[in-house]
């Protein structure tokens, strides 16, 4: 059979969600030749409609459906409705996304081996290693095209690099470079390089930059093995009388539900959206939602100790210019308790605009402290704290009690506290960056706070035994068999590094998994 | 963006704290000239707001957001939206007049001054706005004001942002990398 497929064909994949996880696996199982539906929730936007305007990108491609949250974070002080920046459209967060591209260290897959006891942390080493995700990485950063990676060259360096690399040279930081980018910095896979536009974050207008959108969708497309459904809201997974998944219920753009049947579900709505469809699964026979024996679901959501640095400095910089992360410190990423915390973090590059600059230097404050700064726009550099975060069973992705979405849903609360491992290493990351800046002369620093989320992560962790998780080593869930987990809610630790390549060498190992127990009829 | 169902997301204003989410950056209206600069570049006539409001929360928005290279127009444009959004909404209405009727009496009381905008000093009104700035008056204006303002393109030529990049080839060859004196 080929694309189109019929709501009854339940013979088909059915992948829910189109960004790093869902968009990777599609087009890998297509290219196996395994007929794929992804249902997405969001429109299908092209390159020709992103715009290079911040507040404009946001209304277009953002994801603004209501959320609420709670806990002790300032991110839930300053934005109560927006707990994540992450985006509502075909290819999912790979629009938005800044293209750094990581590899975990070794022992970030063994956390709980490697940190030991840390009071309050929910850790747990990865039922898998780095050598086993080796092979995957491979693959991820040749298929993304990875900069330094493959003989890639580098991208060149930014005013905000420039900064950034005097400041980790004065401050004897050896690691500090362009990165390691899914950034054409050459034509490769038709795609040309890069042109130093600016405005990452707002969806990239020469393509140079990987995308599912573009780079992985039409390749599955072309083989005739996948369809791709946008404005497609699925609301829940129904499944068989055995306790195996047989569908799912979705709403399409004008709000009419259908049920499309499926031989195997991957749920892959990004960290938020992939817990709550599974709790909003419940049902008579999974009280508590589906896959969700362990109570682990929605549990040890992760987000990143984030935080930003901007420095002032008495010549301009435009840091705006070019690629949005255009540089990399990896120096912090190390373990070494001795700093006070556990786990370690990088330094990247980031430039806001004017406007967005102005809702997230720190959020609510006003006066001349505040517009002092702005006026220095022009002369400031900056770079964005990524750290590894601890996994937190408090810290979840619950539905509301009394809040509904337009078709009758719970919508989801995210809830976070930060441990003292992330505030320590935050404030440690701050003096870092002040100290970075200060070398090269800057006037004033700024510590500032933590966006809205968009690396979410663990709310339906890997784990080996039953009991601690909800997904196996091959993001298969431990309760039923047909039913996987194919994003960032995978991830049983967070690491200190970006996570889409890890996201992206999963999808690509997951396809391999299901597309091998397809044809043992094991699955 | 509308979606399916008659369902309208958060607007943008929506998620910023203690918002009152208000219409959208409005061209001056430039007729009238009850509020004006002293030189005539640039004028206001508010259609819904009383005058003496409208020109009490262009004050206080110079006074929330201050620069000093920004002319009162860019203020003034902002306190047109609310004017707007008055318009058609008498709850922000009575929000707003009854806020500058707070702050005008606090500056009677506090400075002898007919109105907020007559306290001479700026040091003076920021006392006035920090005893105010935890209530909803101050929490809707400025919450709408730092969208308002830096979301003006005259504001980015002001502070030396660009905007728009691909539409010029982006800035391979136009500065990504100029900097010199590091």
């Amino acid at each position: 059979m080929s694309a189109p497929y019929d709501l009854n064909d339940d013979s088909v994949v059915v992948i829910i969600g189109s960004g790093a996880g869902g968009g990777t696996l599609g087009t890998e199982l297509a290219l196996k030749g395994i007929d794929t539906v992804i249902l997405e929730a969001g429109a299908r936007q092209e390159i020709e409609d992103f715009v290079n305007d911040e507040w404009e990108s946001f209304g277009k491609i953002a994801w603004l459906d209501k959320r609420t949250t709670s806990g002790t974070w300032r991110v839930s002080k300053d934005f109560p409705n927006l707990p994540a920046w992450i985006v509502k459209a075909v290819g999912g967060s790979t629009i938005h996304w800044a293209g750094a591209s990581l590899r975990f260290q070794e022992h970030e897959f063994k956390t709980a081996t490697t940190y030991g006891p840390v009071e309050g942390a929910n850790l747990l080493d990865w039922p898998l290693t780095l050598k086993e995700m080796e092979p995957y990485y491979d693959k991820a950063e040749f298929k993304m095209g990875v900069t330094r990676t493959n003989d890639i060259p580098g991208l060149p360096g930014n005013n905000n690099f420039k900064v950034m690399k005097a400041g980790a040279d004065k401050l004897g930081y050896k690691e500090c470079h362009t990165g390691r980018m899914a950034i054409n910095s050459q034509p490769r896979d038709d795609r040309g390089s890069c042109q130093q536009i600016g405005f990452c974050f707002q969806g990239c207008k020469s393509g140079a930059k990987w995308s599912t959108l573009y780079a992985e969708i039409p390749k599955g497309e072309e083989t005739g093995k996948l369809e791709v459904r946008p404005n497609s809201q699925v609301l829940r997974i129904e499944h068989d009388a055995k306790g195996k998944a047989t569908g799912v219920v979705y709403a399409d753009k004008d709000g009419n539900q259908h049920l499309q049947k499926a031989r195997v579900v991957c749920v892959a709505g990004n960290s938020i959206e992939s817990p709550r469809l599974l709790l909003n699964s419940a049902s008579a026979q999974f009280p508590d939602g589906l896959a969700n024996s362990s109570g682990q679901v929605g549990r040890n959501y992760m987000r990143h100790t984030t935080g930003s640095v901007y420095g002032v400095f008495e010549k301009p910089v435009h840091m705006y210019r070019g690629t949005t992360m255009a540089g990399i410190i990896q120096d912090e990423a190390r373990f070494d308790p001795s700093r006070g915390f556990v786990g370690g973090y990088e330094f990247e590059t980031l430039s806001l605009g004017v406007p967005f600059m102005a809702a997230f230097l720190d959020p609510g404050s006003w006066g001349r402290s505040f517009s002092s700064a702005m006026d220095d726009y022009a002369n400031m550099a900056g770079m964005w704290i990524v750290g590894e975060d601890m996994p937190q069973e408090s810290n979840a992705i619950t539905l509301h009690p009394t809040e509904v979405d337009p078709f009758g849903l719970p919508i989801p609360n995210v809830n976070y506290d930060d441990h003292a491992n992330d505030v320590a290493m935050r404030d440690h990351a701050y003096r870092q960056g002040a100290a970075l800046y200060d070398a090269v002369g800057a006037v004033r620093t700024f510590p500032t706070p933590p966006y809205p989320s968009t690396h979410n992560l663990g709310t339906n962790r890997m784990s080996e035994k039953p009991r601690d998780g909800v997904v196996n080593r091959w993001g298969q869930t431990h309760d039923i068999a047909n039913l996987f987990v194919s994003d960032g809610s995978q991830f049983t630790t967070g690491a200190a590094e970006n996570p889409t390549l890890t996201i992206v060498a999963l999808a690509i190992r997951q396809a391999d998994h299901i597309a091998e127990r397809m044809g043992q009829k094991t699955l | 963006m509308t979606h399916s169902m008659g369902y309208t997301p958060l607007s943008r204003r929506g998620f910023l704290r203690g918002s009152a989410a208000t219409a959208g950056l409005v061209a001056m209206t430039l007729a009238g000239g009850l509020l004006s600069a002293p030189n005539g570049a640039w004028a206001f006539a508010p259609k819904t707001l009383k005058p003496e409001t409208a020109r009490v929360l262009v004050q206080m928005a110079r006074d929330t957001y201050p620069h000093d290279r920004f002319s009162d127009a860019i203020y003034a444009q902002a306190v047109a939206g609310y004017d707007d959004k008055a318009a058609t909404d008498a709850a922000f209405q009575a929000l707003l007049e009854d806020g500058v009727a707070d702050l005008n009496s606090r500056a009677k009381d506090g400075f002898g001054a007919g109105s907020y905008d007559r306290v001479g000093w700026e040091e003076n009104r920021l006392s006035i706005l920090r005893a105010i700035a935890e209530g909803p008056f101050f929490q809707a204006v400025r919450s709408d004001l730092v969208v308002s303002i830096y979301n003006n393109h005259a504001v980015w030529e002001i502070l030396g942002y660009e905007g728009s990049s691909a539409d010029k080839g982006g800035y391979i060859d136009r500065g990504f990398n100029d900097l010199d004196w590091v």
